[in-house]
């Protein structure tokens, strides 16, 4: 098993698709296929004025961490261009030191 | 190199090797096109073949992101739709999409100057009249090529020039100036920037900007602010995703956005709210503003905007409190007939809390190139210019606005009034889809006219059902280009990396036939050396620019104080008065009011209710979906998927009271303004609870790349515009885009074509 795990701040996914596209393009991924895909959780209002309206990234089996961009040097791609930059890859136990700095966080190792 | 800029370094140059592949760095814009221009890679093999774009790291605009349009640049330039070659077809067979036939350039340049200098032969220049689209880099190039031609009916396909314009022309009339939010983006180093302060609130007003990046702010700026500690108000028809975590929400009824302004400027004026210091020192027209602003009560705005006057005042104290206080505004405040005046509402609640020129507030934006409202316009003599279709009608444009106005030419056209219009150059815009309304009556009257070009990268329903000559445009990575930026200026350049095959720029076109009609107006052998004259004003030739860039201008806040925002030095405003004018002493002289105002929107539930009756939904149109930019994108197989036919978003009560399900296509009817006609649009139902049940709403520009070129790609079934007439307020600036009203049905069999 891998070291290599993301780590996801949901509080700040805008569901921009940035990570889902640029995994699509640099895997040539067929429309309908995804390395990373966004789920919407929302919108619903609950109490008065309150919102729930959250997205969450998630990794598929066609997620390879983008190991040659690690290699070279490189962010992952969706890493890069995530717009509001909530998401990371690293290694686990370092994520995991993170996670406790910090709410609305996801740990996702594949 | 003028010393005076602010450079980022760089450890490689702006074309380097990197393995067996090139990498260019430089910046995007056009086609594909958006309002941004961020930084990107642009990586090609050694032949010259694009292999992907990645957001530039180093560029501290985008800082390394990149919104989805920018993704799939790939799959929009390799394209089977893009257009390879000149074309031409007879006039006789416009519309027959078989009737196109392969043609040299030469050819295709020789055929436009024989036509068009047979028009301004028997008719004068000004009957060949030259169209944009939404600006871009776009306006300056084609700008040129009309007046050096000798024609003064150069303008966007836009009615009412209903986008950023009213804004810009609202924040003039009060203060001289354009502002912008400040997110730090005239700072090279950023966030960083010590002197740069994160502002205490952003108040959101009519736009998306996460989604909509829009006039030069890089939506997830918001974002970036947010995580340090920006809190947020947002006035929207809908619960967006920003809306959700505001602190304040107004989810207010389309169009009734000046009224809770004024609202806001009344709590904060009958609470004593507002910077009193700063109103003093830098105001004028107080008296007469809060006199005004007395008219607006909380509980009576409520009433007719749909929103709680609590929330109105929560709102007010709010943003009044803030040290440092964006206001994010879209062009929901443009596309009403009273546009100016609802600038002015808002741009004035900026000027009474004192957040104009501060750090986190609202700043000048800074300046590196003054070519962006036209170029050349000494080129036009001064008896051409003075035959401008649109002054006569509308006072703005004689103040200035550089371009005609549109609803005049489209009268023109069909009057031969108060000349004849003969023929029309047509550059990147699709405006039986997109921007220009009413596009069976476009359609119509551009049928009469005796010739047109077009020049596009794709081909589109505009251009199937109208040109004779069509040019076929290159995409970014295929050409070279200066970028400077809406908004804050910044010095960018976009590097061609890829081989355009038979594609030219449009500056190219714009160069080379530019030189054929007028040498004197075009005294430059290659598009560099016209950039490079272009910065000359900066001390640096284009390339010089490629290889530096991007560059930063030197920012200081507080002009106002040091004299810095006046031609003569003293502190103040570059106003009559040097000072903030609440009362604008510019819209008295046009006869226009000199206060803001709020006006009902020209069809409403309460300004026509005899038509609320038969169209009881509000309609707004324009919302921004993440794929496509108005009437671009539908070609792109992997923007397309993430939504893919045009919806209309709607309560799920108001689905139920209608009987109709998620995904089910409905008719949208409506009046065609005050008219008398009546028009409808076809959309995909989409249930959501985050819009009022009484509003429904639609997005723009939709067209099927995939359809039937002699239905012209369904536009006539999926324009909303066609819900709009031509026509606007009484500044010439504004029109209704949206705050419509229509009905729902479901689409059967036995009325399923227009």
């Amino acid at each position: 098993m891998s070291n290599r795990a993301m780590l996801v701040d949901y509080e700040w996914c805008t569901g921009c698709h940035s990570c889902e596209l640029s995994c699509q393009m640099k895997n040539n991924l067929p429309v309908g296929q995804f390395g990373i895909k966004i789920t919407e959780i929302g919108p619903w209002q609950y109490d008065d004025k309150k919102w729930q309206y959250t997205y969450v990234p998630m990794i598929t089996d066609q997620c390879n961490m983008c190991a040659d961009r690690i290699e070279a040097g490189k962010m992952p791609l969706c890493v890069q261009h995530c717009q509001s930059g909530c998401i990371e890859i690293g290694d686990v136990e370092q994520l995991k030191l993170k996670m406790t700095n910090k709410s609305k966080q996801l740990l996702i190792q594949p | 190199m003028d010393d005076q800029y602010i450079f980022v370094e760089h450890d490689k140059p702006f074309r380097y090797e990197d393995g067996e592949t090139i990498v260019t760095r430089g910046s995007a814009w056009s086609a594909p096109g958006c309002h941004l221009g961020c930084g990107v890679l642009i990586r090609t093999d050694k032949q010259g073949n694009l292999i992907d774009v990645e957001g530039d790291p180093d560029n501290p605009f985008n800082q390394g992101r990149l919104c989805v349009r920018c993704i799939a640049t790939k799959e929009a330039v390799q394209s089977p739709y893009r257009l390879q070659y000149p074309m031409k077809r007879d006039k006789a067979e416009r519309g027959n999409p078989d009737a196109w036939q392969e043609i040299s350039w030469d050819e295709a340049y020789d055929t436009i100057i024989e036509e068009f200098n047979n028009v301004k032969e028997n008719y004068g220049a000004e009957a060949v009249t030259f169209w944009e689209g939404t600006g871009r880099d776009i306006s300056a190039w084609i700008s040129r090529l009309a007046w050096s031609f000798g024609s003064p009916n150069f303008l966007p396909s836009l009615n009412g020039l209903a986008c950023y314009g009213p804004r810009v022309y609202g924040c003039f009339t009060l203060s001289g100036s354009f502002w912008v939010g400040d997110y730090s983006q005239q700072f090279a180093d950023r966030y960083d920037n010590p002197q740069w302060k994160c502002p205490e609130v952003i108040l959101v007003w009519g736009n998306n900007p996460v989604v909509a990046n829009s006039d030069g702010a890089f939506g997830h700026w918001a974002t970036d602010c947010m995580k340090r500690g920006s809190k947020l108000i947002v006035v929207d028809s809908r619960c967006t995703w920003l809306a959700a975590k505001a602190e304040v929400w107004l989810q207010v009824r389309p169009g009734t956005d000046a009224a809770v302004a004024l609202a806001m400027a009344n709590v904060m004026i009958e609470e004593d709210l507002y910077d009193k210091e700063f109103v003093e020192l830098w105001c004028t027209g107080l008296d007469e503003y809060s006199a005004n602003a007395a008219n607006y009560a909380p509980e009576d705005v409520a009433e007719y905007a749909w929103v709680d006057a609590d929330d109105i005042r929560a709102a007010a104290r709010m943003y009044a409190a803030a040290d440092g206080g964006v206001i994010q505004w879209g062009v929901v405040l443009d596309q009403k007939d009273e546009a100016i005046p609802s600038c002015q509402a808002v741009a004035a609640l900026m000027m009474i809390t004192g957040n104009i020129d501060n750090p986190g507030g609202m700043i000048k934006p800074p300046e590196v190139l003054m070519y962006l409202n036209g170029w050349g316009a000494e080129l036009l003599p001064e008896e051409q210019a003075a035959k401008k279709l649109g002054p006569n009608k509308y006072p703005f444009y004689n103040a200035g606005v550089a371009v005609a106005a549109a609803d005049v030419v489209i009268e023109a056209i069909e009057t031969d009034q108060p000349y004849p219009i003969k023929a029309a150059w047509i550059q990147t815009t699709n405006l039986l889809a997109c921007m220009g309304v009413d596009p069976e009556r476009t359609l119509e009257a551009f049928k009469k006219l005796d010739f047109i070009v077009g020049v596009d990268p794709y081909m589109n329903p505009t251009l199937q059902a109208l040109a004779d000559i069509m040019l076929p445009v290159c995409m970014f990575p295929e050409r070279s280009g200066i970028r400077c930026g809406d908004g804050c200026q910044r010095i960018e350049t976009i590097n061609k990396a890829v081989d355009p095959g038979n594609t030219k720029s449009d500056m190219q076109i714009n160069l080379e036939l530019g030189k054929r009609f007028n040498p004197e107006g075009w005294p430059w052998d290659t598009v560099e050396e016209m950039f490079s004259n272009i910065y000359g004003s900066t001390g640096l030739t284009f390339e010089e620019a490629q290889a530096a860039a991007p560059g930063y201008m030197p920012f200081e806040y507080y002009k106002y104080k040091s004299g810095k925002l006046r031609p003569d030095g003293s502190p103040g405003f570059n106003t009559p008065s040097g000072r903030l004018e609440l009362w604008s002493g510019m819209m008295a002289s046009f006869g226009l009011d000199p206060l803001p105002i709020y006006k009902e929107p020209s069809v409403s539930p309460y300004s026509t209710p005899e038509l609320y009756k038969d169209f009881p939904l509000v309609l707004t149109t324009g919302a921004r979906r993440w794929n496509t930019f108005h009437a671009e994108n539908r070609q792109t197989p992997h923007l397309r998927a993430m939504h893919s036919e045009p919806a209309v978003q709607m309560h799920p009560d108001t689905a139920a009271s209608l009987g109709v399900s998620e995904g089910e296509w409905v008719w949208l009817e409506g009046p065609k303004g005050t008219t008398g006609d009546v028009a409808r649009a076809k959309r995909v139902v989409e249930i959501t609870p985050i819009i009022d049940p009484r509003v429904v709403s639609t997005d723009h520009g939709w067209w099927h790349p995939e359809g039937d070129p002699k239905k012209l790609y369904d536009v006539m079934d999926l324009n909303i515009n066609k819900l709009m007439p031509w026509g606007c307020g009484p500044s010439g600036i504004g029109a209704n885009y949206k705050s419509l009203l229509c009905r729902i049905y479901k689409v059967e069999e036995r009325n399923s074509h227009v």
